[in-house]
């Protein structure tokens, strides 16, 4: 036991996950006892395109030229087939192939 | 449980990719002094990635359990937001499904479950069912990792880091509900790309994505009071001709 788990490690594991768990399902309890309608649903209706919105661009802005052209292949790909293995096989192909290509 | 295939079935690539980076988490976890079962609680228990990244790199002895706490709290605080986007797709559901399937809630089944409510409906199970291929997934291939040392290839060569920009960028898209998203989604990015200069952690998440939506909220006032306005133009117009009608 003290081999696999040295001092600490248990209380810091187990309040972290807490805290996670807590912010998870605290959201969830939080967003039912806001209104149904008006100017609380848009803001609910409106968060999931923000959320994945911020987490996406700055990460693409950092992938710089190869990470536009995987965009671009991953965005057409999408827009065909909506098929999101295809998608992301393409957007991996379009960095790889500019990768191979220019040595980076 | 047709759901519950259904969802593992959707989140087969992000599971791929998230087994790759598993993988090379796993090794850095093992560099950093922290042992398979160590690790295995983490994914268990909190089965948030980028959380437990910075936990890693903070471990060392004595543990900081205080400052390791405070900092996946601020890296973990778009969950209450990510929690509270889910409240459609958990309506009316009894409180036993909230408590657990919120814990299976990562950024990556998440957004795969609220694309697929947006095109047509996904409930609790599809939910459960891509969280649990994930949790399989990256806790897997983070043991294999930590057990196995540096054995594991690099992502970057098979531009595997790219993978979740690509497939979140095609799902974002497949958000989109119309031309009043524009600003909003603009405030939002410019918001995330500011804030990840300026704060720690992931807060730019979270501020990019409350100030997008505050931002729709803002607008739909502004829309409304300019729709009651022209609806008391018309009225006075209207109350205007029947008085000349009755002279």
């Amino acid at each position: 036991m003290n081999e696999l788990f040295q001092i600490g490690a248990v209380p810091a594991i187990l309040l972290a996950s807490g805290l996670t768990y807590g912010l998870r399902l605290g959201g969830l309890l939080l967003a039912d006892r806001l209104p149904k309608s008006g100017p609380a649903r848009r803001f609910l209706d409106c968060l999931p395109g923000t959320i994945l919105l911020s987490l996406t661009v700055p990460g693409a802005l950092h992938a710089g030229v190869e990470g536009m052209i995987g965009l671009g292949a991953c965005l057409l790909v999408f827009f065909r087939t909506r098929n999101l293995l295809l998608t992301m096989a393409a957007g991996m192909a379009g960095v790889c192939f500019f990768r191979w290509v220019f040595h980076v | 449980m047709k759901e519950l295939i259904k969802g593992m079935r959707a989140n087969i690539p992000l599971a791929v990719s998230a087994m790759a980076y598993g993988g090379v988490f796993g090794v850095l976890s093992g560099n950093h002094g922290v042992s398979w079962a160590e690790m295995l609680a983490m994914d268990l228990l909190m089965f948030a990635g980028s959380a437990q990244l910075v936990m890693i790199e903070m471990w060392s002895s004595p543990i900081p359990v205080l400052a390791i706490s405070l900092a996946v709290l601020i890296v973990n605080m778009r969950y209450l937001l990510i929690g509270a986007s889910l409240q459609p797709v958990f309506e009316g559901r009894p409180l036993w499904q909230k408590v657990l399937g919120m814990h299976l809630v990562a950024d990556e089944n998440w957004a795969v479950t609220i694309a697929a409510h947006r095109n047509g409906g996904s409930c609790p199970a599809f939910l459960v069912g891509g969280g649990l291929l994930l949790l399989a997934a990256w806790t897997l291939s983070t043991i294999c990792g930590n057990l196995l040392g540096g054995q594991i290839m690099e992502p970057e060569r098979w531009g595997l880091d790219f993978a979740f920009v690509a497939v979140f960028a095609a799902l974002s898209l497949s958000l989109w509900q119309g031309r009043d998203d524009l600003l909003p989604w603009l405030v939002a990015a410019g918001l995330a790309v500011a804030g990840e200069q300026l704060l720690p952690g992931k807060l730019y998440i979270a501020l990019g994505g409350v100030g997008g939506a505050l931002t729709a909220v803002f607008l739909e006032i502004v829309q409304t009071r300019r729709h009651i306005a022209v609806a008391g133009q018309s009225c006075d117009r209207l109350a205007g001709t029947c008085e000349e009608d009755n002279r």
